[in-house]
């Protein structure tokens, strides 16, 4: 039963990554741009987490951390930018 | 002397929980080491953050805490169902203004991500002078039902955390 | 006992896979630009959250011990979630929104990211059609 669940936990987020790439590639706007790879970047963590669970090995645990805060930083910084025209103040 | 050494106690025993759940162990090896880092992080960072908020009610805040973890469940249901079932035309969007009343920049910050995180609002901007909070809401027939939830749901619990 | 942590982290993991794919989905069905922040903050974080905790349940399940990992990362995106929302709805109240339908504050003090002169750059040129 668990196999089940993980197996359509990570086609769900499988495809919503896929979607999101949709999402970035006909984005109308650049904040547009940056919120669908905020949402990646979530998505991808998730993946990462599941893996860890298919394979069950405790290594990948850093990889999402590192993952999350660097995906946070990006977005502040993108943000930063189009609304200071720089990032450090 | 305490006070000098432990700016910010509660930061201090944050970073000491933190670590050992980094390390996943509560052994005194990394007991030891979460504790130097509790020292020095809020010495570091103490020339950012001169003022020393009043936390009058520590258990309270985290009644606070268990209310909004549950509000952002009931949220995220409402949000989901809002994008399956409603038509794109049918969405009814608003901007709303919502005065606050904090005493402190760090209770302020709190309501803020409060509010992005529950029933289908979100924080946009603040005035300049911390007084009012821009908010935007994904669907919101009546708005001043919003604004009343946030001003008796969260902020008055809030204003006695910090009191 | 395993059997039912057994049932709730898959029951974990359905929901969790059914809110991410929902707030992707949100990203592409919402009109407006203010309204697609909506999906991403709570659906995509509720998502990743419940498959993190259930990650950690699982490990609870093979090896006896819980991992409380995956409960830092989860808070780590429960506390971000906000600040990036926020940073991106400045920047759309910049770029995007149509200033004249802002409400006025309540005291005289205008919204912080109006205050300041226009940019140099026109904002049309940051349009990409």
């Amino acid at each position: 039963m668990l196999d089940y669940a993980l197996t359509f936990a990570i086609t769900c987020f499988a495809v919503a990554l896929l979607l999101n790439m949709w999402r970035l590639a006909t984005a109308p706007t650049i904040p547009d741009r940056i919120l669908a790879v905020d949402t990646m970047v979530v998505n991808v963590i998730a993946l990462i987490v599941l893996y860890s669970v298919l394979t069950g090995k405790e290594l990948n645990f850093e990889a999402a951390m590192l993952f999350s805060m660097t995906g946070f930083m990006s977005t502040v910084a993108f943000c930063k930018y189009l609304l200071r025209r720089g990032i450090i103040e | 002397m305490i006070r000098k050494l432990f700016p910010h106690p509660y930061l201090s025993a944050t970073l000491v929980l933190t670590w050992c759940a980094l390390m996943n162990s509560f052994g005194a090896g990394a007991l030891m080491l979460g504790g130097i880092l509790a020292v020095i992080i809020p010495l570091l960072t103490a020339p950012y953050w001169p003022e020393h908020p009043a936390l009058r009610h520590p258990l309270r805040l985290f009644f606070y805490v268990l209310l909004v973890v549950w509000d952002v469940i009931v949220s995220s249901v409402d949000v989901a169902a809002i994008i399956l079932f409603k038509p794109a035309a049918k969405i009814r969007s608003a901007w709303i203004c919502v005065p606050i009343d904090l005493p402190s920049p760090e209770a302020q910050a709190l309501l803020a991500g409060t509010i992005t995180m529950t029933p289908g609002t979100l924080t946009a901007d603040f005035a300049a002078d911390g007084k009012s909070l821009l908010i935007h809401s994904l669907h919101a027939p009546d708005p001043d039902a919003v604004r009343d939830q946030i001003k008796t749901r969260y902020e008055a619990r809030l204003k006695r955390i910090f009191a | 006992m395993n059997m039912a942590i057994e049932i709730f982290v898959s029951a974990l993991l359905v929901i969790g896979g059914a809110f991410g794919l929902i707030g992707s989905y949100g990203l592409l069905k919402l009109r407006e630009p203010m309204q697609r922040l909506h999906a991403p903050t709570k659906a995509t974080t509720i998502g990743v959250g419940s498959a993190l905790i259930a990650s950690s349940l699982d490990t609870l399940l093979i090896s006896g011990h819980a991992t409380w990992q995956e409960l830092m990362v989860s808070v780590f995106l429960f506390i971000t979630a906000p600040l990036s929302a926020l940073y991106l709805a400045k920047s759309h109240i910049v770029e995007t929104v149509d200033r004249s339908i802002l409400p006025p504050t309540a005291t005289e003090a205008p919204w912080a990211e109006l205050r300041r002169a226009p940019k140099d750059v026109p904002s049309e040129q940051m349009r990409v059609e």
